[in-house]
């Protein structure tokens, strides 16, 4: 069975700048993969790759065994590759409603919204109590999980998730991860990127150390303790 | 009792007769807030289309003696929605993530470019003394007198209820269709739509086709109420619409609607009942003519100056901009453009001023001396909108100050024009201060609207004042200057001056772009939110920047008249040529002097050189050689300068830097070359 998704010798970057440099990365179908680094060596730019966000200036992206080195965005999301961005990823613009309708629709057809809406709703009975509301007004904990719903409605082959915790209170964070965990359970791979290592390595069955642009080593969860630690100077456990 | 009586009844006379004006400015403002909400661009070009498709229609129903109906379709159905494919595919597709200064900008450029081409391409020349009429058969004629008060015209009969169709539609769109959400999320962030497996191409593209059928409906629907075939009736239908669109924050459908509606029974409302109030308070009299015409504009800059929240509800800005790259630091471009090439430039202008000094014919020395004076104006647009990063289009009302100062000191009062001018200058400093001052809360979008509505004020009421244009719209000599035995009656010698005036304000606004406040307006590159969070004010640079935009501005249409001798306000000052004058300079490079001196030789000089052929006759040595194909439609600067603005958006830093960078970067690869070449040889294999 081909991985859900695989870089090959990516070179990536912003205009005139460099920020990856030959990366190679695949995810099986099911896996848990955790992308760890600190700041500013990529991890973002890896994720904006996966997902069609950013496309690369060398190298191949193929994602479910499709080369999808030149697709568009649209297209990686309809392949089956969700991304819950890094920072806000909400319209803020919208109401929470319109914006779970947004995805729900597309992947489930007009007569399916009702039924996505009201799941979305069972999974977080508080974003059911703020339907109309502006999802720019709602709180980074509550908007961050309706991107999570978002993403989640549609049962991606591979979820991409960049710093689902940034900001947020600790207790946010364990019911985020422990979303997270019931999205795996469902057999959606991950690709999960992370600075606070601790919950990604708990989670994750590999682990890929990214340092200035290329992958400094990469290997099992269970053994990449040592590795993270020198790297980021932080305790894995 | 009876006075009382005929109150109401006028009351209610005046009420239904503002309606069919008020529809059509409803039309235009529902249609202008349906291409904001579908594609986050403010589109000066609204009126453009909108007098693209009527221009059509006339041309299948009048020349190419098609029946109404397919004529409509026509223009309509078809032709308009293809336009709007046309703009998102070539122009806006590209633009979706660029700051929204660049895209009103380019929106600017397709508002003078639209107009012409579609006049060339359809080889249209409206029949001396015809008006345009509409769609509806017998639309003027057939009157219908519902109360017994006001009859309406079937034409406006029919505008009012497409309107109201309209706005209950277009507001059912976005409430409640799967389409209409997909059009605000691509408005918010094209990139996050495309995650949620939606083509944004795809949207946006009908988003702008359905604008753009919009604008084609509003063209022929409101062409009645025009006498002339004329896009500027159409750009200034579009102003006083947004006026009305402003009301509703640009977002409102229902609003805009109110506002057109409204906006035209207040008008009726003032012309029946203020002539009545004058003849009881005579001091109201000499308000009265004026202010009828100001109505909208001075309704527009309230809304924009009075509403709070304006500023906070433009666009939330797309959470995933951080995947641009950032913009390129044009300051670079500039500076390493090096003394050499400075100097350069220096002995090319001079050496051009010499040839024109010594060896041109009269009406050449006053073309140059035309194009001097006019990049002294344009210098006002390198201050104002390359360094403070505003858009002002009120450039031509500075200007038309300077003129005017000029008229009432030197010719009226017999002053000596050159203090003329700069007590001009003095003046227009002073107005572009108290302007920017009021609009010191403001961002980009608002200040060039309000910029905007004052330049249509100006043009409206004030230039008619007796103490400000008065009696030079009509007539005026304005005398040359004479310093000592130096009498500039003499062509060539005022030409001199002019030269040396603009290398003094050449001078200055280099000066000013290094000092203090030029740098700290550099620093802040026109973003107000980058000024705010490291705790600048930015109004007091933006004042001083405005200040001198303003100064520079009348110091060069103080010039132009003198070297022409009189004021034509009608041909050089009006606020659409003014658009014109900022969209020249952003094409050939809106950051450096230099550019703003190249687009004012160009602006001069292009209808002699290039439209007319003379550069043909130069090279070819003959006036009888030019090819048979010129003069060129004068339109095609129109043409080629609006559509210069869609480079602009790629690559804000004009056609003159990007030269200098692509020298730069050739230079740069030959020395690579070389040192691949030098290795190679020193390997002894071939290159
Ligand atoms: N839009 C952008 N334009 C230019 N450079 C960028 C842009 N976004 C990120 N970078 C640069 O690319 C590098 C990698 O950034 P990123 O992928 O965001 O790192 P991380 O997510 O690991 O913190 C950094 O040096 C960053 O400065
Ligand atoms: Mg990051």
């Amino acid at each position: 069975m081909s991985a859900v998704l695989e870089l090959d010798d990516v070179h990536a970057g912003y205009g005139p700048f460099r920020a990856l440099f030959g990366v190679n990365l695949s995810v099986a179908p099911g896996e848990a993969v955790a992308v760890v680094g600190s700041n500013g060596v990529g991890k973002t730019t890896l994720a904006r790759v996966a997902s069609g966000l950013v496309r690369p200036t060398s190298g191949r992206v193929v994602v479910d065994g499709n080369d999808f080195t030149r697709a568009r965005t649209f297209q990686f999301a309809r392949a089956g590759v969700a991304h819950a961005p890094e920072g806000r990823s909400t319209f803020a613009s919208l109401t929470v409603e319109e914006n779970l309708e947004l995805s729900i629709r597309r992947v489930r057809g007009n007569s399916g919204v009702r039924a996505g809406l009201d799941e979305a709703y069972e999974m977080f009975p508080a974003l059911a109590e703020r339907r109309q509301q502006l999802a720019g007004t709602l709180s980074g904990g509550q908007q961050r999980m309706l991107a999570m719903v978002r993403v989640l409605v549609d049962a991606p082959k591979l979820l991409v998730a960049d710093e689902l915790s940034l900001g947020l209170a600790p207790l946010i964070v364990e019911q985020v991860y422990e979303m997270l965990g019931r999205v795996r359970e469902t057999g959606t791979a991950l690709l999960v990127i992370e600075q606070h290592v601790s919950h990604a390595l708990k989670l994750c069955d590999r682990v890929v150390l990214l340092d200035r642009g290329s992958v400094a080593w990469a290997g099992p969860a269970s053994e990449a303790g040592e590795h993270v630690q020198s790297q980021l100077g932080v305790p894995a456990h | 009792m009876i006075l009382a009586v005929s109150v109401v009844t006028d009351f209610f006379q005046a009420v239904l007769q503002g309606v069919p004006p008020g529809t059509v400015y409803a039309l235009v403002a529902i249609g202008f807030v349906l291409t904001y909400k579908t594609s986050g661009v403010f589109n000066f070009a609204f009126g453009a289309q909108a007098f693209a498709s009527m221009v059509l229609f006339h041309k299948a129903a009048d020349e190419w003696g098609w029946g109404t109906v397919p004529a409509a379709i026509l223009s309509v159905l078809i032709f308009a929605p293809l336009l709007g494919f046309l703009l998102e595919w070539a122009v806006f597709r590209h633009l979706r993530t660029a700051p929204p200064l660049s895209t009103l900008v380019v929106s600017l450029g397709l508002t003078v470019a639209i107009p012409s081409l579609v006049t060339i391409l359809l080889d249209f020349s409206p029949k001396s003394g015809s008006s345009p009429h509409g769609v509806v058969p017998d639309g003027r004629t057939v009157r219908y007198d519902p109360f017994g008060v006001y009859p309406f015209s079937r034409d406006e009969l029919v505008a009012t209820i497409v309107a109201i169709v309209a706005v209950l539609g277009l507001a059912a769109l976005f409430r409640f269709t799967p389409v209409g959400l997909m059009m605000k999320a691509v408005v918010e962030s094209p990139r996050m739509t495309e995650l949620n497996g939606i083509s944004a191409d795809r949207v946006s593209a009908g988003a702008w086709a359905l604008s753009s059928f919009f604008a084609g409906l509003a063209g022929v629907l409101i062409a009645p109420r025009f006498t002339t075939f004329s896009a500027n009736e159409y750009f200034n239908i579009m102003v006083i619409a947004i006026a009305a669109a402003a009301v509703g924050k640009l977002v409102s459908l229902p609003w805009a609607f109110g506002g057109g509606l409204g906006l035209g029974v207040v008008i009726a409302l003032v012309s029946t009942f203020l002539p009545r109030w004058t003849d009881e308070f005579a001091w109201l009299k000499p308000v009265q003519e004026n202010v009828l015409p100001s109505i909208p504009f001075v309704v527009l800059f309230g809304v924009i100056v009075f509403v709070p929240g304006l500023r906070k509800a433009i666009g939330s800005s797309d959470p995933l901009a951080g995947v641009d790259p950032p913009r390129q630091n044009v300051a670079s471009v500039i500076t390493s453009a090096g003394w050499m090439f400075l100097a350069l430039k220096a002995v090319l202008l001079l050496g051009a001023v010499a040839v024109v000094y010594t060896q041109a014919d009269r009406t050449w020395t006053l073309l140059v001396t035309q194009a001097v004076a006019m990049g002294i104006i344009f210098l006002s647009i390198t201050i104002i909108t390359g360094l403070a990063g505003q858009i002002s289009l009120c450039q031509g009302a500075f200007a038309a100050i300077g003129a005017f100062a000029v008229y009432q000191l030197g010719e009226v009062r017999g002053m000596s024009v050159l203090v003329a001018v700069v007590i001009g200058g003095a003046i227009a400093a002073a107005v572009a201060a108290a302007l920017s001052l009021t609009l010191r809360q403001l961002t980009g979008i608002w200040v060039a609207i309000a910029t905007l509505a004052f330049a249509f004020f100006f043009d409206a009421v004030l230039v008619k004042q007796s103490w400000i244009g008065g009696d030079s719209l009509a007539r005026s000599r304005i005398p040359r200057p004479v310093i000592g035995t130096i009498d500039f009656q003499d062509d060539s010698n005022f030409l001199l001056l002019a030269v040396i005036v603009l290398a003094v304000c050449a001078l200055g606004v280099y000066l000013f772009s290094r000092g203090t406040t030029g740098r700290k307006l550099r620093a802040l590159g026109g973003s107000e939110i980058a000024a705010r969070s490291v705790g600048i004010s930015p109004s007091r640079a933006r004042v001083a920047a405005f200040a001198l935009s303003g100064f520079l501005a009348a110091v060069g249409g103080g010039m132009l008249v003198i070297g022409q001798g009189s004021v034509n306000y009608g041909t050089s000052f009006v606020p659409f040529l003014a658009l014109f004058w900022l969209i020249v300079v952003v094409t050939f490079g809106v950051r450096q002097p230099s550019g703003a001196i190249v687009a004012a030789a160009f602006f001069i000089l292009f209808e002699s050189v290039f439209l007319k052929g003379e550069i043909f006759g130069w090279i070819l040595r003959g006036e009888d050689n030019i090819p048979s194909f010129f003069p060129l439609a004068p339109d095609w600067r129109y043409i080629l300068f609006g559509l210069g603005t869609i480079q602009y958006a790629r690559h804000p830093e004009g056609v003159l830097a990007m030269s200098a960078a692509k020298r730069r970067a050739r230079s740069e690869r030959r020395a690579a070359d070389k040192v691949v070449v030098d290795s190679a040889a020193e390997l002894g294999t071939p290159a």
